[in-house]
């Protein structure tokens, strides 16, 4: 039977338009880029072949790895701090308390807007002589900072800023997933006496992992890919390139110096990287998720 | 409010006060830049650390300090100069005396120096297309993903993710070069048919609809229902709330959609709004009120749309929930 249902091509009618789409402006084109990444090439002039020397270059180039560090910070601290406020806020709305419809819009209202107007509102709030930020400090009698301008500063407030603006996202994720848990498993777990907690680490925690899981794949991916507000917040990846995070040196190799051929080693390296931890998720984490 | 006030639960107070703090972070950026918007140079451009939160024209005048009353004082002066300069002939008059702040003047400014509302009709119009051709797309792929068992499916299912993971500024030049080669530069093509595929869609329904009964499927197709037809008929209307919440989801990631139009597109009657944003951005350097008033410009269809939307969008939540 399973052998039947193994040899079933038809399915591949429905994958069609989504495949055909896919392979041709998103598939072929990374091969072409792997192929140029062995390429020495400026756009205008043919291109020189030089084998591996771009990856090799790269492995022995300080400012690439500055700027991989600078994303995993950016990663690590940005992923796990989305998650954790927005399901305690996605568990804070699951409660049949009123005016639940303004809460859910309110939270959402960041997510709607684009990143271009978004970040030049912060950059504004941001600002060191007249930015909000420093003036509610003042309040508190707290020195001003130069924020965006103190390498320091920089690569946090990018980060607050980001986890700000997609919060309301995975807000909408998790209430969605935590609406899906049957709601008698709660009211059999509070007669048998079960804490808030436990109810959380045993009935929660566990049924919400399908979605816990595709928050965490999507967040990790999305965090290594990290360029909009960079680019709009820190031109030229911040004070002391504290904020150079890795697109955006392959955007500055590519589209300001023209090294096109490095730039793609660049996005092949960054490339495996993300594939390396998403089939890491996929193949041991995903085995921790519980499907119903 | 007699309602918000007579609590039944203490433990939503706390609820309540949890959220209400929360909502004013999320929400506080916004209001600063719609005061901001409305407020003169003069306004923004202070060292003073008090934070006005109302623009000297909807502040009364007993909130008024020194300071502002200084402001207003030099706006009368510039007023007075302004006026006296009008009764000349156009010939005559001094090029330097400059009109003075009226409330709405950044939002002139910004919507003169750019075509706004033909960005307006553009992204609108890329934005619908993609987003209903693109879920109808993903649902047929998440279908086959949930529910057959095909030769190479897993490998079929990581290359899908594969593609959300390289770096869309690396895509950028190979996809010019052949946009180009088609002759798609400049024109609706290059800005809709690449994005009529979304893994991020598929992925999303997939796990929407790996959690529907299998039974149903297997039932369902012992009795002579075509897979096509279960799709139609059972999968579809089971997975409206997904479906919906993706909708919003990808029309918000069209309408803001920026690098990609940026390269693909350089005709203005082509620009969509993130890249007349962006224009406007460089133009105006740090003339905060302007840049102020185009944000908000740039956000408020989104707004009013997603308030529009917003009932569908909550239903769609609530019923989540209810099938079992």
């Amino acid at each position: 039977m399973a052998n039947k249902r193994n040899k079933d091509w038809s399915a591949y009618l429905y994958l069609m338009p989504v495949i055909v789409i896919l392979v041709i402006f998103h598939v072929l084109p990374i091969f072409y880029s792997l192929a140029v990444s062995f390429y020495e090439w400026d756009l205008i002039g043919s291109p020189e072949f030089v084998g591996a020397s771009n990856y090799l270059r790269l492995a022995d180039d300080p400012m690439f790895y500055k700027s991989l560090w600078n994303t995993v910070y950016y990663a690590a601290i940005s992923v796990p701090m989305s998650i954790f406020f927005s399901m305690l806020i996605a568990m804070l709305l699951n409660n049949p308390i009123s005016a639940i419809g303004i809460y859910r819009t309110v939270y959402f209202i960041p997510v709607i807007t684009s990143i271009n107007a978004v970040a030049i509102v912060w950059n504004f709030i941001y600002h060191p002589d007249f930015g909000l930020l420093n003036k509610i400090l003042d309040i508190f009698s707290i020195d001003p900072q130069t924020w965006l301008q103190d390498p320091f500063w920089a690569m946090p407030c990018i980060i607050f800023m980001s986890v700000w603006k997609g919060l309301g996202h995975n807000v909408i994720i998790f209430l969605a997933g935590l609406q899906n848990i049957p709601k008698h498993l709660y009211e059999a777990a509070r007669i048998d006496g079960a804490s808030r907690w436990q109810q959380f680490r045993h009935i929660t925690w566990p049924l919400l992992s399908p979605t816990t899981f595709f928050v965490f794949t999507i967040s990790t991916i999305g965090s290594f890919q990290v360029f909009s507000q960079v680019y709009m917040m820190t031109p030229r990846g911040g004070p002391l390139k504290s904020t150079m995070v890795i697109v955006y040196y392959l955007y500055r190799k590519a589209f300001e110096q023209f090294e096109f051929g490095y730039a793609l080693a660049i996005a092949f390296t960054l490339f495996m990287i993300i594939f390396a931890c998403t089939l890491f998720n996929k193949l041991y984490l995903e085995k921790k998720v519980h499907y119903s | 409010m007699q309602n918000i006030l007579k609590v039944k639960n203490p433990a939503h107070v706390a609820i309540h006060t949890l959220l209400i703090v929360g909502g004013f972070f999320m929400l506080f950026p916004f209001v600063w830049m719609i005061s901001t918007s409305f407020k003169g140079d003069d306004e923004i451009l202070t060292t003073s650390k008090e934070i006005v939160l109302l623009p000297d024209v909807a502040r009364p005048d007993f909130l008024n300090s020194q300071e502002d009353r200084d402001r207003i004082e030099r706006r009368a002066e510039r007023q007075r100069l302004w006026d006296k300069e009008q009764e000349k002939p156009a010939a005559e008059r001094d090029k330097k005396v400059r009109a003075p702040f009226k409330w709405y003047d950044n939002y002139v400014y910004a919507w003169k120096a750019q075509p706004f509302y033909r960005f307006f009709l553009n992204t609108l119009f890329v934005t619908i297309t993609v987003t209903a051709v693109s879920l109808f797309f993903a649902s047929l792929a998440a279908y086959a993903f949930a529910f057959f068992n095909f030769p190479f499916k897993d490998l079929a299912f990581m290359l899908m993710l594969g593609t959300m993971m390289l770096p869309q500024q690396a895509l950028l030049i190979p996809n010019y070069i052949f946009l180009s080669k088609l002759g798609w530069i400049n024109t609706y093509l290059s800005l809709i048919v690449p994005w009529l595929a979304s893994a991020y869609s598929v992925f999303f329904l997939r796990q929407f609809f790996k959690q529907l009964p299998k039974d149903l499927f297997e039932a369902a197709t012992i009795d002579g229902c075509t897979r096509f037809q279960f799709y139609y008929m059972v999968v579809l209307p089971l997975s409206k709330p997904p479906m919906v919440t993706l909708g919003i989801f990808s029309f918000l990631a069209n309408w803001n959609s920026f690098v990609w139009p940026l390269i693909v597109t350089n005709d203005t009657n082509l620009r969509v709004i993130q890249v007349g944003l962006s224009y406007f951005s460089s133009e105006a350097g740090t003339r905060w009120g302007p840049l102020m008033a185009a944000s908000t410009m740039t956000i408020l269809p989104l707004v009013i749309m997603y308030f529009l939307a917003q009932k569908q969008f909550v239903e769609s939540q609530a019923t989540t929930g209810m099938k079992e």
